[in-house]
């Protein structure tokens, strides 16, 4: 019976925003979508979703998604962060400042290993996982015992240390009031003399980059050679090679590859495909590895499938501490990958 | 290994200054300059059509004007800094290219179809937009600095990089333009949250970082910016392409970048980035949270130890950066004596606030060593403080918010330091 049933819809499309003083843009949040994203935790520990972990499932979780960087003790490896340990070092030359030594809430932890760990693999923990690797890190600063359970239920029971080691803000009161007024401009000083020297220390990276730079037209060219000489290798799915590069983002916290590439926590890739394990120079690889290098073990399409898959299952002591690669697509794509810089 | 390449550098620019090095008044060449006496290639043959660069980058002569970065200083590049080369640039306008970036879990590409920003917590309608929903509010554009709370922070223990790229660049000016984040909110609407005096909000980003910050509802509804482009052009992938969040005169981290939800709160978070991190510990232990604005700072990019003087005696410019989190820059003094005696310098433009300064000495150098220093006031008063000044109150262990004065150790070759005086 309506004769502009249209019309009625569009005008209720239009009203349904229009709220006094607003641009009416932009669409209603749906609970879902809120509940996604909304995953901060609070230090009263609102947010927290219900789940526990222990101390025992945390140290095997840790070992296997944390070590590598944060040391099998949370004690941190090269210049990673130190999770443990700095107990009564805040007072002292260059303090160490961890969990246990240095945070005030517990939630914050909490909070960022679920949004923000594994480093390259993020939001893949499970809310029991995120208990057990928290449990685990208390315990590894002598916080809890071995039997310490953490859960929803019990988290705001639990506080760190250095809770009330922090102030708000004051430098309005204890510097701003001192360094303010007319400054002197003659005779401020009867003598100036160079204390220190940064010459001395020798840190400063060295200006190589701009050199690099500067060449370039010479890279240029090199990499038109190696294109006319191309047809020789074998030919790469570019494609596949552009995939596995997305791929390639989980690993990317440990291995480097291209021209930079160096050692980090794992052994640079370039050159590994189809090559002898365990011969990146340099690089200090795990006795389980070396064994199965001297063993005769070639990085060949089979074997890096059978790796990728369950680091840990092919090579017992391993130290890549990677879970493996989920999606039959993403075998192919990273080996394609790996080919194209072993060219 | 330092002093060696900065010779190397120097001797090198000394050489392309050629004869002029020393005269005092105009001097005399004592053969034609075949530059002017001969045609030149470009003055016969043909440049470049305009097809050749649809997206210009800088002439290959200035292939050393980029960012840099300090490899011990952190476990791996992608959660890391570099820094902008400030020795090289002049003016305030910090080129996007070569401006200093910081990643917790690298820069991320993100597609303008596959943004969205969220709103959420208490407020009336929780609302999400597209970035096409942005474009449709009102604009504003502002210069702005933004400057990471760690600049100049290896400098606590003693004078440790030897450029002012790495003890000062971790800074950039752009123009931003944007939507004002307080339109955004009152979009979504804030009566559910009552008393605005003690609410905040918590802004997070779309990385794997989601680096998270709370920031006071005071502030947000001050002068924060949903900012969309910089210097007028889309914002770099690596300063959060295709939106972050600018907030004036604060420390870099709470400018998240790739900004996808905005909540508004009760209270702060207390996220990791503002207390393990960007929390200033003080000599007894106890340690300043909160830290938020960046106080008055100045540093002369040049002379300095990245750019030498390589003219010899006679008309010098000494120039630098000021600038300051509360307000605007209103007065720069330059000292050649380590802090003995001060001249006022010019600013070449009125202080703006919240936006860097731009200033400059011309000046005459007799050839002698200087020890050139640099102090910022502001428009609150506040004056620049000494490295001594900040330790007595802060120790060693701050990290953050080191905005001391810097003193360069200028030789007679022209060649410059860092250094510390007593």
């Amino acid at each position: 019976m309506l004769k502009f049933p249209n019309l009625l819809i569009a005008l209720a499309v239009v009203a349904s925003p229009s709220f006094a003083d607003t641009y009416g843009l932009g669409r209603v949040a749906l609970p879902e979508e809120i509940a996604a994203w909304n995953k901060d935790v609070r230090p009263d520990g609102t947010g927290l979703p219900v789940g526990s972990g222990d101390v025992l499932a945390g140290e095997e979780i840790f070992s296997e998604k944390c070590g590598a960087c944060h040391g099998d003790f949370a004690e941190g490896v090269g210049n990673w962060p130190k999770l443990a340990g700095g107990t009564d070092t805040l007072d002292r030359d260059d303090p160490l400042k961890t969990v246990g030594s240095y945070w005030p809430y517990l939630s914050t932890t909490w909070d960022y290993v679920n949004r923000s760990m594994p480093f390259g693999d993020a939001q893949s923990l499970s809310p029991d996982e995120v208990y057990s690797i928290v449990a685990y890190i208390i315990y590894s600063n002598d916080l809890v015992d071995e039997d310490f359970v953490l859960s929803n239920e019990t988290f705001a029971d639990f506080e760190l240390p250095n809770k009330d080691g922090f102030i708000i803000d004051d430098r309005l009161d204890t510097e701003h009031i001192k360094w303010v007024g007319e400054p002197c401009m003659e005779n401020c000083k009867a003598d100036v003399k160079v204390t220190m020297r940064a010459l001395v220390l020798d840190v400063t990276p060295e200006e190589d980059a701009a050199k690099a730079v500067a060449s370039e037209p010479a890279a240029v060219e090199e990499t038109v050679v190696v294109e006319e000489v191309e047809p020789v290798l074998a030919a790469l799915d570019e494609e596949l090679v552009a995939k596995g590069a997305k791929v390639f983002k989980k690993c990317k916290a440990c291995h480097k590859v291209g021209d930079k590439a160096k050692n980090g926590t794992g052994p640079m890739l370039n050159g590994i495909f189809d090559a002898p394990a365990g011969q990146v120079e340099k690089f200090k690889y795990s006795k389980a590895l070396k064994t199965a290098a001297e063993g005769g073990l070639v990085w060949d399409d089979a074997s890096l499938r059978a790796f990728l898959k369950k680091p840990k299952a092919f090579m017992k002591g391993t130290k890549m501490s990677f879970s493996g690669l989920k999606k039959d697509k993403d075998f192919d794509a990273i080996i394609e990958f790996l080919k194209s810089n072993s060219q | 290994m330092t002093n060696k390449t900065s010779r190397r550098a120097f001797l090198a620019k000394g050489l392309a200054a050629g004869a002029t090095v020393g005269v005092a008044g105009t001097a005399n060449a004592a053969t034609p300059d075949p530059l002017i006496t001969e045609v030149q290639p470009w003055a016969s043959g043909l440049g470049d059509g305009v097809d050749v660069s649809p997206y210009g980058l800088p002439i290959s002569h200035e292939a050393d004007v980029i960012r840099r970065n300090v490899e011990w200083l952190t476990a791996d590049t992608i959660s890391s800094i570099n820094f902008t080369p400030i020795h090289a640039l002049d003016g305030t306008i910090t080129p996007q290219g070569c401006a200093f970036e910081r990643h917790h879990s690298g820069a991320i590409e993100l597609t303008k179809d596959d943004y969205r920003l969220m709103i959420n917590g208490l407020v009336d309608r929780p609302l999400v937009f597209s970035y096409a929903d942005l474009e449709r509010f009102p604009r504003e554009n502002h210069v702005y600095f933004c400057e990471c709370a760690a600049n100049t922070g290896m400098e606590w223990a003693g004078a440790q990089l030897n450029g002012v790229q790495f003890t000062h660049g971790m800074i950039h000016n752009m123009e931003y333009t944007g939507v004002s984040l307080r339109t955004i909110l009152e979009e979504a609407g804030l009566d559910a949250a009552g008393d605005l005096k003690d609410k905040w909000v918590y802004v997070e980003g779309a990385d794997a970082s989601s680096n998270g910050r709370s920031i006071p509802m005071e502030k947000a509804l001050d002068d924060c910016i949903i900012a969309f482009k910089a210097n007028g052009e889309a914002l770099r992938k690596e300063h959060g392409y295709p939106v972050r969040l600018v907030v004036p005169g604060w420390e870099g981290n709470l400018w998240v970048k790739w900004i996808r939800r905005i909540e508004v709160m009760d209270g702060p978070v207390e996220s990791r980035e503002e207390t393990s991190k960007y929390t200033d510990t003080l000599e007894n232990g106890t340690s300043r949270k909160w830290t938020w604005a960046m106080d008055a700072k100045s540093v002369v990019t040049s002379p300095s130890p990245q750019s030498p003087i390589t003219h010899g005696k006679g008309p010098l410019v000494i120039t630098g950066l000021a600038w300051t989190g509360r307000g605007a820059i209103t007065r720069v003094d330059v000292s050649k004596d380590g802090g003995k005696s001060w001249e006022t310098a010019r600013l070449a433009k009125p202080g703006e606030k919240m936006a860097m300064t731009r200033f400059y000495l011309d000046t005459t150098w007799d050839g002698e060593e200087m020890m050139l220093q640099s102090r910022a006031i502001d428009e609150t008063g506040y004056v620049q403080p000494t490295k001594t000044q900040l330790r007595e109150v802060r120790g060693l262990n701050s990290i953050y918010h080191n905005n001391c004065i810097q003193t360069w150790l200028v030789n007679s070759n022209g060649e410059a330091e860092n250094v510390e005086v007593s």
